[in-house]
C-alpha cells in the first residue's frame, strides 16, 4: 500500500503542525490586543492576571508566532517534502524523532518563564533585560532539535543520492534540504550568543554580558532566519504552484541558481539591522548593505520565474491576451489563492525591504512601525499564508480526509489581505511620517499625538479584520480534522514538472560543495574581522536586570 | 539557446535586475559620502561607572562655538538626561550618548537622528535644527515595563 510507505514520516509531519499551529493560534490572539490599545481601546485589564502587561502579551505575539510557529511548521514541511520529493524513507527515523522530542521539550521549557512573565523581554531578548535561564535553555533546545531533524534529511539525501549516481536531484527536496543547510550555519551566532554570552549570565555564573557583542551574534542568526521562513514558501512557489495552476516550472537551473545564492547570501548581511548601533564601523556597515542587495537579486529571479510558471498555468487553461491568463487560474482553489496573494504581497513587502537596507536612508524607519509594517507584508502574509495554502492540501493529507468548506477557506485568504492592507499601510505612514516607536504601549504613551490617532484606527480596524480571519482559518483546520469526509485516496503533494528535462540542468548546479565553501568565505569576509573585533574588546560589565 | 537553458526574455530580467540594484548601491555609497552620517565605533564606557564619572555623570548641553553644540545625554529606565534640550534656530547639535542599565534608543522626530543606545558604548549622531519649534524625541527601543513614557524634547528658539 503506496498510502502506507510514509505513515512514520506523516505521523512526525502531524506532530510539528499540532504544534505550530497551537502556537500560531495562542499567538495571533495579541495582535488584536496591541492595535486596539493603541487606539484607546485597552483590553488587557480582562487577561489579569493571566497575562500581565502589554509587554508579555507582545512577548507571546512575537515568540510564538515568528519563532515557535515557524520553526515547528518548517521543520515538520521539509521532512515531509523531502521523503515525497525523493520517494523514500527517512533514512533514520529514530534520529528525526530524537529531534522533535528536543524541539518540543525546549518549547515546554521556555513556555513556562514565557507564561509566568518571568521572561517579557520579547522576541529578540536583547541583553541586559535578563530572563529566567529556562527561557533560554528552552529556545536553544528548539534550534538544537531543529538541527537534529536537519541531519536527519542530510542523511537521506546523501542515502538518495549514492542509490541514483548521476541523476538529478529532485527539485523539491533539493531545496527543502538547502533550506535546513542554510539554518544550521546560519543559526550558529544565536547559537554562540546563548552558548558564550547568555546561559551563563542567566544562570549567575558570569556577572554581567556585552550587549552589543550579543546583538551582534542575534543578528548573525536574525537576518537569515528570514530566509529560513521564506525558503520553504519558495519551495512551495517554485516547486508546487506551477502544477496547482496548470502549469510547469518555467525554468528549473534558474530556480536551482537561485536558492543557491539564497544559501549563499542570506547569512552574510546582518549588519544591515545595525546600521544605528555604536561600535561597527560604518565601512562594515556599507559591506553588508551591498551584500543586501545582492540577496534581493535571487528574489527578483524567484518573482519573474514564478510568475512566469503561473502564466503558462493560465495559458494552459486558456487565458490569452497580456493578463488574461491571470483571470484563468483556479481561484477557487484555497491552497492556490492563499499562496498567489502572498505572492502579490511579497513584491510589495521586498520594495519596503530595499528602503530598509539602504544605509542611512533606514535611520529614518529604523525601529519605527514601518518595521512592524514591513515585516507583517514579508513575514506575516507573504510566509503565514503560504504556510496557510500549504496547509490547505497538507492537513487533508495527513488526515486522510477532505478540506472542509473551501469556500470558508477561500474567504480566510481575502480575508488577511483586507485586513493586512489597512494594517500594513497604516503602519508603513506612521513610522514613515511621524517616527512612531514600535514595540512600545502607545494608548499609554504621554507623547502620543493627536494627527497619530486616524491611522492608528485604521490600523486597529486592520487588526481586528486580520484575527476574524485567523479564527476562520482555525475553524477550517479543526473541520478539516475533526468533522470532514474520510476519503480513500488523500490530497497528494503537488510536484510541478520543469518545461525542459531535469537532467539537462548542469551538474554544478547539484553539487554541494562549492556552493558550501562560497558560503563560509563570504561570511568570513563579512564577518570575520568585525566580529574578531568585538570579541577582543568584549566586556562583560553589564549585570542585567529584570524591569516587568 | 544555451546549455544553462536561460531563456532570452530572462536574461533581459537577470541584467535589469542587477542593474537596478548596482544603482541603487551608488546611490547610496554617493549618500553615505555627502549626506547623513551613521553611528560607529565612539568610546567603550563601564555602564557601572556612567552615572558617577564624567561626563555622563553630570548630562549637559555644551556651546563648543557659534550655533555649534554638545549634549552629553543618559538614556535610562524610564527617562533621557537631560529631557529637554534649548537652541538657538540653525543650530548643529551633536549628542554623546550612553546607558547606565538596558538598551535603549533615541529618536528624534522631523529629523535623521534615530541611534540605538547600549550600556556599555557610547553613540554620537548630529544634526541641524533650522527651524524653530519643538522636535520631541522616543525611546525607540523596548526597556521594560514603562518604556512608552520614555521621551523628551529639544526646544529650537527663533534666533533673536
Ligand atoms: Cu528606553
Amino acid at each position: 500500500m503506496p498510502e502506507d510507505r510514509f505513515a512514520l514520516e506523516e505521523k512526525l509531519t502531524a506532530w510539528h503542525l499540532g504544534i505550530a499551529l497551537g502556537a500560531l493560534f495562542l499567538g495571533t490572539w495579541f495582535g488584536p490586543l496591541q492595535v486596539l490599545e493603541h487606539a484607546g481601546v485597552d483590553l488587557y485589564g480582562v487577561l489579569a492576571p493571566g497575562i500581565q502587561s502589554y509587554y508579555q502579551g507582545l512577548t507571546l505575539h512575537g515568540v510564538l508566532n515568528a519563532l515557535v510557529f515557524t520553526t515547528f511548521f518548517i521543520v515538520g514541511f521539509l521532512t515531509f517534502t523531502t521523503v515525497y520529493s525523493l520517494k523514500t524513507s527517512l533514512r533514520f527515523p529514530r534520529l528525526n524523532a530524537a529531534g522533535l522530542w528536543l524541539m518540543a521539550g525546549g518549547l515546554v521549557l521556555a513556555a513556562a518563564p514565557l507564561l509566568l512573565n518571568d521572561a517579557t523581554v520579547l522576541y529578540t531578548f536583547y541583553p541586559p533585560l535578563k530572563a529566567s535561564a529556562l527561557f533560554y535553555i528552552g529556545l536553544t533546545l528548539v534550534v538544537v532539535g531543529s538541527w537534529v531533524e536537519g541531519f536527519g534529511l542530510y542523511f537521506t539525501l546523501g542515502a538518495w543520492r549514492a542509490a541514483h549516481p548521476g541523476v538529478r536531484t529532485p527539485f523539491i527536496a533539493f531545496g527543502s534540504v538547502l533550506t535546513m543547510a542554510m539554518w544550521q550555519i546560519a543559526s550558529l551566532g544565536i547559537a554562540a550568543e546563548m552558548l558564550a554570552l547568555l546561559i551563563p549570565w542567566s544562570l549567575g555564573w558570569v556577572r554581567g554580558t556585552d550587549p552589543l557583542l550579543a546583538r551582534t551574534l542575534f543578528w548573525f542568526t536574525g537576518h537569515p532566519i528570514v530566509y529560513f521562513w521564506l525558503l520553504p514558501a519558495y519551495v512551495s512557489w517554485y516547486g508546487m504552484l506551477p502544477r496547482q495552476a496548470g502549469g510547469k516550472v518555467f525554468s528549473d537551473p534558474l530556480a536551482r541558481l537561485a536558492f543557491w545564492l539564497f544559501l549563499v547570501l542570506s547569512i552574510p548581511v546582518g549588519f544591515h539591522h545595525q546600521f544605528a548601533d555604536p561600535g561597527i564601523s560604518p565601512v562594515w556597515k556599507a559591506f553588508h548593505a551591498l551584500l543586501t542587495y545582492a540577496v534581493s537579486f535571487p528574489s527578483l529571479l524567484t518573482a519573474f520565474t514564478v510568475i512566469a510558471s503561473l502564466e503558462l498555468g493560465g495559458r494552459a487553461r486558456g487565458g490569452t491576451g497580456l493578463f488574461g491568463w491571470v483571470s484563468k487560474l483556479p481561484w477557487r482553489d484555497p491552497s492556490f489563492t492563499a499562496q498567489a496573494l502572498a505572492i502579490v504581497t511579497f513584491a510589495l513587502g521586498g520594495i519596503g525591504g530595499i528602503i530598509n537596507a539602504s544605509y542611512n536612508v533606514d535611520l529614518i524607519v529604523h525601529n519605527t512601525l514601518w518595521i512592524v509594517g514591513h515585516f507583517h507584508l514579508t513575514l506575516a502574509t507573504a510566509v503565514v499564508l503560504s504556510f496557510i495554502g500549504i496547509s490547505y492540501w497538507l492537513v487533508p493529507r495527513l488526515a486522510g480526509r477532505e478540506l472542509w468548506s473551501p469556500r470558508t477557506a477561500l474567504v480566510q485568504a481575502w480575508l488577511w489581505v483586507a485586513g493586512m492592507a489597512p494594517f500594513s499601510i497604516s503602519h508603513h505612514l506612521l513610522g514613515f511620517r511621524f517616527g512612531v516607536p514600535r514595540r512600545t504601549m502607545l494608548g499609554a504613551a504621554p507623547y502620543l499625538a493627536p494627527e497619530w490617532n486616524p491611522l492608528l484606527v485604521v490600523a486597529a480596524i486592520g487588526g481586528v479584520l486580520l484575527w476574524t480571519s485567523v479564527v476562520l482559518y482555525f475553524i477550517v483546520i479543526l473541520g478539516t480534522v475533526l468533522a470532514s469526509r474520510r476519503v480513500a485516496n488523500p490530497a497528494e503533494m503537488p510536484v510541478a514538472e520543469a518545461v525542459r528535462d531535469v537532467q539537462e540542468t548542469p551538474a554544478w548546479l547539484d553539487a554541494w560543495r562549492p556552493w558550501l565553501i562560497a558560503t563560509v568565505i563570504l561570511i568570513v569576509l563579512s564577518y570575520g574581522w568585525p566580529l574578531a573585533e568585538l570579541v577582543r574588546n568584549a566586556e562583560l560589565s553589564a549585570p542585567g536586570m529584570r524591569v516587568w | 539557446m544555451n546549455g544553462f537553458g536561460v531563456d532570452s526574455c530572462e536574461r533581459w530580467w537577470m541584467v535589469a535586475s542587477g542593474a537596478i540594484l548596482a544603482a541603487f548601491f551608488v546611490a547610496v555609497v554617493i549618500g553615505a559620502f555627502y549626506g547623513f552620517a551613521l553611528p560607529g565605533p565612539e568610546k567603550r564606557v563601564d555602564p557601572g561607572r556612567v552615572a558617577v564619572d564624567p561626563p555622563f555623570a553630570e548630562p549637559a548641553v555644551l556651546q563648543r562655538g557659534p550655533g555649534r553644540y554638545d549634549v552629553y545625554m543618559r538614556a535610562q529606565i524610564w527617562a533621557f538626561a537631560p529631557n529637554e534640550i534649548r537652541v538657538p534656530a540653525g543650530s548643529t547639535v551633536t549628542f554623546y550618548i550612553t546607558s547606565p542599565d538596558l538598551q535603549h534608543g533615541l529618536l528624534i522626530e522631523r529629523t535623521n537622528v534615530n541611534v540605538m543606545v547600549l550600556p556599555g558604548q557610547v553613540s554620537k549622531i548630529a544634526a541641524r535644527f533650522d527651524e524653530p519649534g519643538e522636535y520631541r524625541f522616543f525611546c525607540q527601543e523596548y526597556c521594560g515595563l514603562a518604556h512608552h513614557a520614555m521621551f523628551g524634547r529639544v526646544v529650537v528658539e527663533p534666533r533673536p
